[in-house]
């Protein structure tokens, strides 16, 4: 094999084992599903990045046919200077965490996409009926937006260039991820199990 | 690519239609050589924005990033300013490609620099590099580990 082969493959091989999940799913990540389910997929993702929207109906479709065999867990990966709105709207998808709504937010945040100025994002909270007042306070925390921030990081340093990005039971997951292709590969997994 | 632990060869370049960078003006700084092919690829998954987000990490360990590619400085300054880059962008554009050819990273067939990255020390001694394969982003945590590991070494010393 050629010198510039055989480094390639090497380089294919490190990458392999460098795309770890840094840190690893833990009880501070917002998760949806069966706590031990054998599928463990997270989400880098951005609220304003239109492949995270069409994502977002596909994931669902997933989670309702895979059932306790899929735990989904989302963290944030807002990319400010090509999104405006898409830090505001993670640190809003936080605040309602407080109040126990995380996932309802992060469903009317990827459902409301095309507006997610502070006025759209006011309209998701009085929708959700989340207290007002309480919200308003709380997106001012600065451990909110540090949490993104950590977020946003740790997805950096797992590997993640671009989003949405993907890792499965802790790897990173480069292939397609279209419906049909990506429901049929996470059953594959189900079966070597 | 250039191999690590050599000093990295000496260049000037523009950054702005009136102002030119010197490599060697940067001396005491960690700097971050990322050549690409060209400027106005795809948005989401685009290397430039990503690093763009990244800059604040980059900073934390006082490393300054600089992206080359043989596009002009006036389109540098158009694509610099539609994706409000916080960074340095120089045109290795006359001679076409002449800082990348110095650098080993020169795609002839195309006539674009390849995806390939350098971190350089204070000292300006190359001490990290990665060649992407085409089309595939590569991501700033082969940066980032390369940074954390040079920062650590450094205490190591003194």
């Amino acid at each position: 094999m050629a010198f510039s082969m055989r480094w390639k493959k090497c380089q294919k091989i490190k990458k392999l084992f460098i795309d770890m999940l840094k840190p690893p799913v833990s009880e501070k990540d917002h998760a949806q599903g069966a706590k031990n389910a054998p599928i463990v997929l997270v989400e880098y993702g951005d609220y304003q990045c239109p492949h995270c929207g069409h994502a977002y109906p596909i994931l669902k479709k997933i989670q309702k046919q895979l059932g306790d065999d899929l735990k989904f867990v989302f963290r944030n990966f807002p990319i400010e200077e090509s999104h405006p709105n898409a830090v505001q709207a993670a640190v809003a998808s936080e605040a309602a965490a407080l109040q126990n709504k995380y996932w309802q937010m992060h469903d009317a945040l990827f459902e409301h996409q095309y507006d997610l100025s502070a006025e759209g994002i006011l309209s998701l909270v009085l929708n959700l009926k989340l207290d007002v007042k309480q919200f308003a306070s709380d997106i001012q925390k600065e451990e909110l937006f540090q949490k993104v921030e950590d977020d946003f990081e740790s997805g950096v340093r797992s590997g993640v260039n671009g989003t949405p990005g993907f890792f499965i039971n802790g790897r990173q997951y480069y292939d397609n991820w279209e419906y049909d292709y990506f429901l049929n590969y996470l059953r594959g997994l189900l079966q070597l199990k | 690519m250039l191999p690590l632990n050599i000093k990295a060869p000496e260049f000037s370049l523009y950054a702005t239609p009136d102002q030119k960078v010197k490599l060697s003006e940067l001396k005491g700084k960690k700097v971050i050589l990322a050549f690409y092919p060209a400027d106005w690829s795809v948005v989401c998954s685009d290397q430039m924005s990503l690093y763009n987000a990244t800059l604040k990490l980059f900073h934390k360990y006082k490393a300054e990033l600089i992206g080359i590619s043989v596009d002009s400085k006036w389109c540098h300054m158009a694509f610099g300013q539609e994706r409000k880059l916080h960074f340095t962008l120089l045109a290795d554009f006359h001679p076409k490609g002449a800082v990348a050819k110095l650098y080993d990273v020169y795609d002839e067939e195309e006539g674009e620099c390849r995806r390939a990255l350098y971190v350089l020390d204070e000292e300006g001694i190359i001490r990290w590099n990665y060649l992407s394969p085409v089309g595939i982003n590569p991501g700033a945590d082969g940066i980032l580990d390369a940074l954390e590991e040079m920062s650590k070494n450094k205490k190591a010393v003194y």
